[in-house]
Parts: structure tokens; sequence; C-alpha cells
């Protein structure tokens, strides 16, 4: 019997579960401010789905109501994006060592 | 591009944004990290844009779109204050949520487009995904939007409740689950939409009970929603990035709101269904009985702790209220001049959120190797001369120690009094979050130093 690719997806999901666990754990908790903030854009990943969304259906009708919903989302995730990853660089500019 | 290449890259992005949260292991390699998940926003960006191939006019609306968020983002990223860095990310993770709610709804709308069925006939499993991917979504957005505006102050910080609160949470946490049911049976459109307007609803009443100073679990929780919603969306569109990324961002939100509570000493339950700060209104009014404070000013404060070999600075959340840490760092370099060896002490839930305190050190210029955690650092103040306890309150409480009837009992604390001289500066008496009084302040090495805390380190500068 083949396997159905969904147990392949919910693997991934599940290692990256516990790949995310010791990952986590071994973050400095001076640096866990810049973990959320870079969590943050990372998941703004979501924005692969807003693009298929947007772009969806016909090149003629390009402003469908699930396409606008796509275009939104497009718009939040490329905030959060540009907006996580910036912010978390320039956290991290600040952390410096003692001088020697 | 064929869809396994491209699912092959996706998984590419995926590892990187896995590298990005490992480079966060130190500060040196961090900077790295962050770059290592750029690139794999990029890749996936790209990839998608590849694997749909098509450039017609919509691929020019899509790039606008891009362009008009990504300025909003950086402009954002550049002009805020580090102070309000709480704020910042719980807005970002409504973002993320809502987001979420709208690839979703997208899906529901047209699910030929991702390959799910077609209209009134989506796979079941695919709805079920979409279902939790937008349940989880919306609330993750209404419960961010609340944190946001507790965290702005245009919300009063302090806990709502009422009576049933929690019995209306259940009641409607379990009508989401028999909604996605019925969905499922019916594919009716308007089970859809009532199922993510309850879940608003759902993520609002979630958080208004919850007080001001737990806003660290809370942010943790949030940031942990949003990756959930994200995986949701992963499993509807069959995207490895999104599947990794969000289990990747679920666990490290879930493992950070671990740490808050075990700072605290409290149950993640206890935290969620808003127990503190209401229910101890009632113990601090009767403890109120004057007991005699030793008050000093800042030349008292500049000579104390000139003449200290060694003195640790203990920041809270009041050094962020009143900006205090650029003033902190011009009295350490003062202090640091005339010999004193200075380390800073950070407990794991000062500040609004995980970390709070050491980036707004890290703004004015601390060095993070003089920047430690409580484990690290709490048996030094026993051989520490001068302790300076700056906007923080109830980390320092030694009651939490002693007194197992105290609301904080158990909760691990910063051993401040053991240091042979405790400067505090704090504006009143007042007890701190937890509504209880600090036995600190009545002790015979303490000097209350009784003002703003900017206003009083710009002073002992001076005076040093």
């Amino acid at each position: 019997m083949e396997i159905d690719p969904f147990i392949f997806r919910l693997s991934i999901f599940i290692l990256s579960i516990f790949v995310g666990y010791y990952v986590v754990w071994s973050v400095t908790p001076s640096l866990h401010t810049p973990l959320m903030s870079v969590t943050n854009a990372i998941s703004s990943v979501i924005i692969v789905g807003a693009i298929i969304a947007a772009l969806a259906g016909s090149s003629e009708k390009i402003f469908e109501v699930s396409n606008i919903f796509g275009f939104l989302a497009i718009i939040l995730a490329a905030v959060n994006i540009f907006g996580g990853f910036l912010v978390t660089q320039r956290m991290l500019q600040m952390y410096k060592k003692k001088k020697k | 591009m064929s869809s396994n290449l491209s699912a092959l890259f996706y998984l590419i992005s995926g590892i990187l944004f896995i590298l990005a949260l490992r480079g966060l292991s130190s500060p040196e390699t961090s900077r790295q990290g962050n770059y290592f998940g750029i690139a794999g926003m990029l890749i996936a960006i790209f990839v998608t844009f590849l694997s749909i191939g098509n450039f017609g006019p919509g691929f020019i609306y899509v790039i606008i779109f891009l362009i008009v968020g990504g300025s909003i983002g950086a402009f954002i990223a550049f002009r805020i204050p580090m102070t309000a860095m709480p704020e910042l990310v719980a807005g970002f993770h409504s973002l993320v949520g809502l987001a979420a709610v709208f690839v979703a709804i997208s899906a529901f709308l047209k699910p030929e487009a991702f390959g799910l069925g077609i209209v009134g006939n989506i796979k079941l499993a695919s709805l079920v995904e979409m279902s939790l991917g937008a349940a989880i979504g919306a609330i993750t957005f209404s419960g961010s939007i609340i944190a946001f505006l507790k965290l702005r102050g245009i919300m009063s910080g302090s806990p709502i409740t009422f009576k049933g609160q929690h019995l209306i949470n259940l009641i409607l946490g379990l009508t989401i689950i028999f909604l996605i049911y019925y969905l499922c049976n019916t594919q009716s459109a308007n089970i859809f939409w009532s199922m993510v307007i309850i879940s608003f609803i759902v993520g609002v009443l979630l958080i208004i009970p919850i007080g001001g100073a737990d806003m660290p679990v809370v942010i943790s929780m949030l940031n942990s929603y949003s990756g959930w919603a994200a995986a949701g969306i992963g499993f509807t569109l069959e995207n490895s990035a999104l599947i990794i990324t969000g289990a990747l961002v679920g666990s490290s939100g879930a493992i950070l709101s671990y740490i808050m509570c075990k700072g605290m000493n409290r149950s993640f339950f206890n935290v969620i269904l808003g127990g503190w700060g209401a229910t101890d209104q009632t113990t601090d009014i009767k403890t109120k009985e004057q007991k005699p404070v030793k008050n000093g000013n800042a030349d008292d404060a500049a000579f104390l702790m000139k003449n200290a070999s060694s003195v640790i600075i203990v920041p809270g959340y009041g050094m962020a209220v009143a900006q205090a840490q650029h003033a902190l760092r011009e009295m350490v370099d003062g202090l640091k001049k005339n010999g004193v060896k200075v380390s800073y002490a950070i407990h794991p839930v000062a500040g609004r959120m995980p970390g709070h305190m050491n980036v707004l050190l890290a703004e004015a210029n601390v060095p993070y190797d003089e920047v430690f955690e409580l484990e690290e650092i709490n048996n030094d103040f026993a051989n520490c001369d001068v302790a300076y306890v700056i906007g923080a309150n109830d980390v320092t409480n030694p009651v939490a120690k002693s007194d197992p009837q105290s609301p904080i009992y158990g909760m691990p604390v910063l051993d401040v009094e053991k240091s042979k001289s405790v400067l505090f500066v704090k504006r009143s008496l007042s007890p701190g979050y937890a509504g209880i009084d600090n036995d600190l302040f009545y002790r015979d090495n303490t000097l209350m130093l009784f003002a703003d805390a900017k206003k009083m380190t710009e002073e002992i500068v001076k005076s040093l």
C-alpha cells in the first residue's frame, strides 16, 4: 500500500518541532528578544501562500475576491518580513563585547 | 519549475531558517544567522514566483504590494525605539495571524488554485488544515492586538475579568471545533465565516484577563500560536518551508512561555486564566502598617558606590519606562573610572518580554559579557558591596524565599538582600505588580532612593 503524502508532511512537521526544541534551548537568554523578532520574520514565509492566492485564476480578472485577500496578505507578510529582519539586525548590531 | 524541484528549494529555505535560529546561540554568530534567515526568505519567494510562472499583470501588483508592505516594515524597523520592542513584536504577531487568516480564506474561496479540489467539494484533510490555520491565525491576530494595546498603554494593563469568563471561553472553543466538524460535512461558507469570527472573539477574551507584568508569557504564547497557524497553512499548501518554519516558531514560542512561567514559579494555566494581580489586591491593604525605611539621596548613593569594590545593577521594567538605560551606563562608566567592578543581574521575567532588559542595555552600549542571568550571578550578591536596584521590585522580594503564604512564594528571586548595602530606586513604597509589599524596603542595609529612575541616576552621575 502506498503511503499518503500527508504522512510525509506530518513527519517533517514533527521532526521540525524536535529540531526547534533543541535549537531554541541553545539560544542564549540575552538574545530572547531578537529570537522573537526573527521567528516573527521567518513565520512570514506564509507570503508563499499569499502570492499563490494573489495570482490564482485567469490573468484577465486580477482582482477577484480571493485574489484581494491574497494581495492583502502579501502586504501584511511583507511588513513583517522587512520589519522583522531589519529590526533583528538593528538589535544584533548593538550587542558588543567589552573592549579589551 | 517542476514541483519536485521547488519542493527541494523550499526544504533548503527551511534549513536556512533553522540555521537562523541556531545562530542566536551566541551574539557573535547571531548576525550571520540573521543573513541565513534572509537568504531562506528570498529563496522561498523566488521559488514561488518561478513555480507559478505567471508573469502577467497580476505579477506586477504582487511586486507593488511587496514593496509597499516592505517599505512600511523597513520604516517601522528603523524608527522604533528599543523600549517599544514588546509592542512591536506583539504588533508583528498580529500581522502573521491575519495573513494566515487571509490565505486560508482565499484557499477556501478558490481551492482549485491551490490544488485542493473545487468549491463545495474541498478535500477533507485540506479543509481541516485550512480551518485550523484560520482559527489559530484569527486568535493570534485579535489576541496580539489586545496585547499590543495593553503594552502601548492605550488599554489599561490591569486584568479585565468577569464572572463565567472561563466557561464562555471553553464554550466558544468547543464551538469552533464543532463548526470545523460541520464544515467538513456541509462545506458551507457560512459555517466557515462563523468559525473565523468566533475565533477572533476568542482571541480577545483570552488576553483581556491577563495583567501587564504577565505580558512576557502572553507574547511568547502568541509567538507560538503564530507558528502553529503558519504550520496549518503549510499543510494546506503542502509546502515544507512553511511546515518547518511553523514547527520551529511554534516550539520556540512554547519554550519561551515555559521559561517565563518558570521565572515566576507559576503554571502556564495559572497565567492564562489570569490569576495574579487581580485576586491579591486584598492582601496588600491589610499589611499596610507604617514601617520605618531609610531614605537617601543621590550624594549618599554616589558615596556608597564610589567606595565599593563591586556593584551589581538590577534593572527592571521601571528602567525601561523611565528610559534610564543610557544614564545608567554613564553612571557605570563613572564607577569604573573609580576602579569599581560592575556587573548587571537580569531576572528572566524582568521587563515586558523575554530578553527585554538585555536589548535595552545593549542599546546603551553595555557589553553583553557584563550582563548575567539569574543563575549565573545569584551567588555573587553575598560578596558584593552595593546592589543598585533600578526599576525592579517583585523579582528582588526575599519574601518569595521565606513566606509560604505569599503569592510569589517559590518564585526564583535575585538575592539582592545578601549584598552589604542595597540602593533601591523607586518612586514610592507602593507594592509591585504582584500586589505585595517588598520586605527589602525595610531592611537595615537598604537605602531607598525615592525618585524617577532616570533622574536619580543622572544625579548620581553628577555627584560621582
